[in-house]
């Protein structure tokens, strides 16, 4: 038993000797195919490996805040060809090379690849058209994404919406509010859940922002000031009781006439509403979404 | 199936009982237990895939090592220990005594997979609080990692009739891996020509054929096993493996004992 702590302990020291030893940036075996025929038939088990490899790496580099993702594609590569059939890989590794690792185009070839091997799966082509959308603003191709997804039997019924409103209005905020509320109802996973939560949020906030300030220029047009407060808005029978925000602050009026949230920290995503210079944290879902 | 048969099959489960066999259950349940709770910690979205995935590997790989390191003694052990001379003194045929070692390691194989099949389904029920219709095909895989352990038992007892156990183990084990790749086998001698395209085709056919036997990943998915091919699986698996005893008996019944 002593011998088995002293290891630990003197594991522990030469762990701390080799930062990030541990967690290097390497791939022992970079080729998928290679690794499937070595996996000898056992190829979903190792799939699985890898898939959790990728989680690992890509919550590792957002919680220290990393520009970099350079083995999530490989990662998700190598789960994907060893496992064609593995939804959540495509799902949700859209979303981690599009949003964070800065991978667009890597992101549609992996949605394409899924959806060659999975035709059937609706939520394939919506999160293709969610990178076209979301990430390459590239309307058109977004549009078709959801149509060719809305065409299959069980696609959820919003696709052919999304599709039509893609095509007709590409980047309008009523859009987005669409999108990321059907990824809200759709999603079984808590992260992703949080994820849409915060947009939606961030959402409304634009939506907020913009229409108060609206209201103060009506205010200073009618009046030739700028109001002081909402409560001048108020007497002026232009808005009614102190606007908030949607976790519950209310907005604060600038003497400027600009309108900010109390917390803009708690409000991730946001465009609207924060103060001159403002440098957004890392997102953090707030996991009761 | 004869009674003498009986009795050397039911010796060999009771010896491998004995022999702490059955103790690898000890560590699948660990495993599994493990995998159940901690997964959905460290990934996402993969709980129920990576308890079929994992259980049915390790069902499949500790079954294999089984049939394997315990496949190639079943011969080899008797004559060391001189109890061989004891049973074929008796009124036992040598071949009788070659299948009675096949079934009671087969036998062993069984039980084991029986229990390790419940800690997959628990395991399963834990993470999906309830079954779904298409869990059934789990049992479909598990039967099909049976088949597998038929032929790599017939094929270790095969070895061991004629070689040292070492050199069993590395030929049970070299034709499990080549097995695995018998498809591809296949693939490569299509595209060769003449005689090589002969001989290649021959070997192909010559080791079994493994990689049909694992539908591991499809049950994962949910998707469904042809009744065809859990027809032509199972007399695959029944004529490759009497195949092998057939050679095992054969060599056995020339070899000289003393």
């Amino acid at each position: 038993m002593s011998c088995l702590a002293g290891s630990v302990l003197l594991l522990r020291r030469i762990d701390r000797q080799r930062t990030g030893a541990t967690l290097e940036e390497v791939l022992y075996i970079s080729s998928p195919k290679l690794l499937k025929h070595l996996s000898l038939g056992y190829d979903g088990l190792l799939a699985d490996i890898y898939w959790t490899r990728a989680v690992q790496y890509f919550g590792d580099k957002l919680d220290k805040g990393a520009e970099h993702y350079d083995l999530l594609g490989p990662l998700l590569e190598i789960t994907t060809t060893l496992d064609p059939h593995l939804l959540v890989a495509y799902e949700y590794g859209t979303n981690f090379l599009a949003a964070n690792g800065g991978q667009p185009r890597r992101a549609i070839q992996l949605s394409e690849f899924g959806i060659r091997n999975n035709p059937n799966e609706w939520r394939l082509y919506y999160g293709l058209g969610f990178v076209y959308y979301l990430d390459l603003k590239e309307y058109g191709n977004a549009a078709d994404a959801f149509l060719r997804g809305s065409r299959l039997p069980d696609a959820h019924p919003f696709l052919k919406v999304l599709a039509a409103q893609m095509a007709e209005r590409g980047g309008d905020i009523q859009t987005a509010r669409m999108l990321w509320a059907t990824t809200y109802q759709t999603t079984k996973d808590r992260d992703i859940r949080g994820n849409a939560a915060a947009h939606l949020r961030a959402l409304q906030v634009d939506d907020d922002v913009t229409s108060l300030e609206k209201l103060v220029s009506h205010y200073r047009d009618k009046t030739g000031h700028l109001p002081q407060t909402f409560s001048d808005l108020e007497a002026a029978n232009l808005l009614r009781g102190t606007p908030v925000d949607p976790l519950g602050h209310t907005y604060k009026l600038m003497p400027d006439g600009r309108v900010e949230v109390r917390v803009p920290d708690d409000l991730p995503f946001i465009q609207k509403g924060t103060p001159p210079g403002y440098i957004p944290p890392k997102p953090k879902f707030k996991p009761e979404d | 199936m004869s009674a003498r048969i009986l009795h050397i099959a039911s010796n060999t489960f009771r010896e491998a009982v004995r022999d702490r066999v059955l103790y690898n259950l000890i560590a699948f349940a660990l495993l599994m237990s493990g995998a159940a709770i901690l997964v959905g910690q460290i990934s996402i979205g993969i709980e129920r895939l990576v308890v079929i995935n994992l259980g049915l590997t390790a069902v499949s790989l500790f079954g294999v090592v089984i049939a394997i390191f315990i496949g190639i003694g079943l011969v080899s052990k008797e004559i060391d220990k001189r109890t061989l001379y004891t049973v074929l003194s008796r009124p036992v045929q040598r071949w009788e005594f070659i299948i009675g070692k096949f079934f009671g390691l087969a036998g062993t194989l069984v039980v084991n997979t029986f229990f390790m099949a419940l800690g997959v389904f628990a395991a399963l029920l834990y993470v999906s609080q309830h079954f779904h219709a298409a869990d059934g095909w789990v049992l479909v895989a598990l039967y099909f990692i049976i088949l597998q352990f038929l032929i790599i038992t017939a094929l270790a007892l095969l070895f061991s009739s004629f070689s040292s156990p070492l050199l069993s183990a590395v030929f049970a084990f070299a034709l499990f891996v080549i097995g695995t790749f018998a498809e591809d086998l296949r693939g490569f001698a299509g595209m060769t020509h003449g005689i090589t395209r002969w001989l290649a085709t021959g070997a192909a056919y010559l080791v079994p054929n493994l990689s049909a036997l694992n539908v591991i990943s499809s049950v994962a998915h949910e998707q469904p096993v042809p009744g065809q091919l859990i027809l032509s699986n199972t007399a695959y698996a029944l004529v490759y493996a009497s195949m092998a005893l057939c050679g095992a008996v054969l060599i056995f019944e020339h070899r000289n004992l003393k």
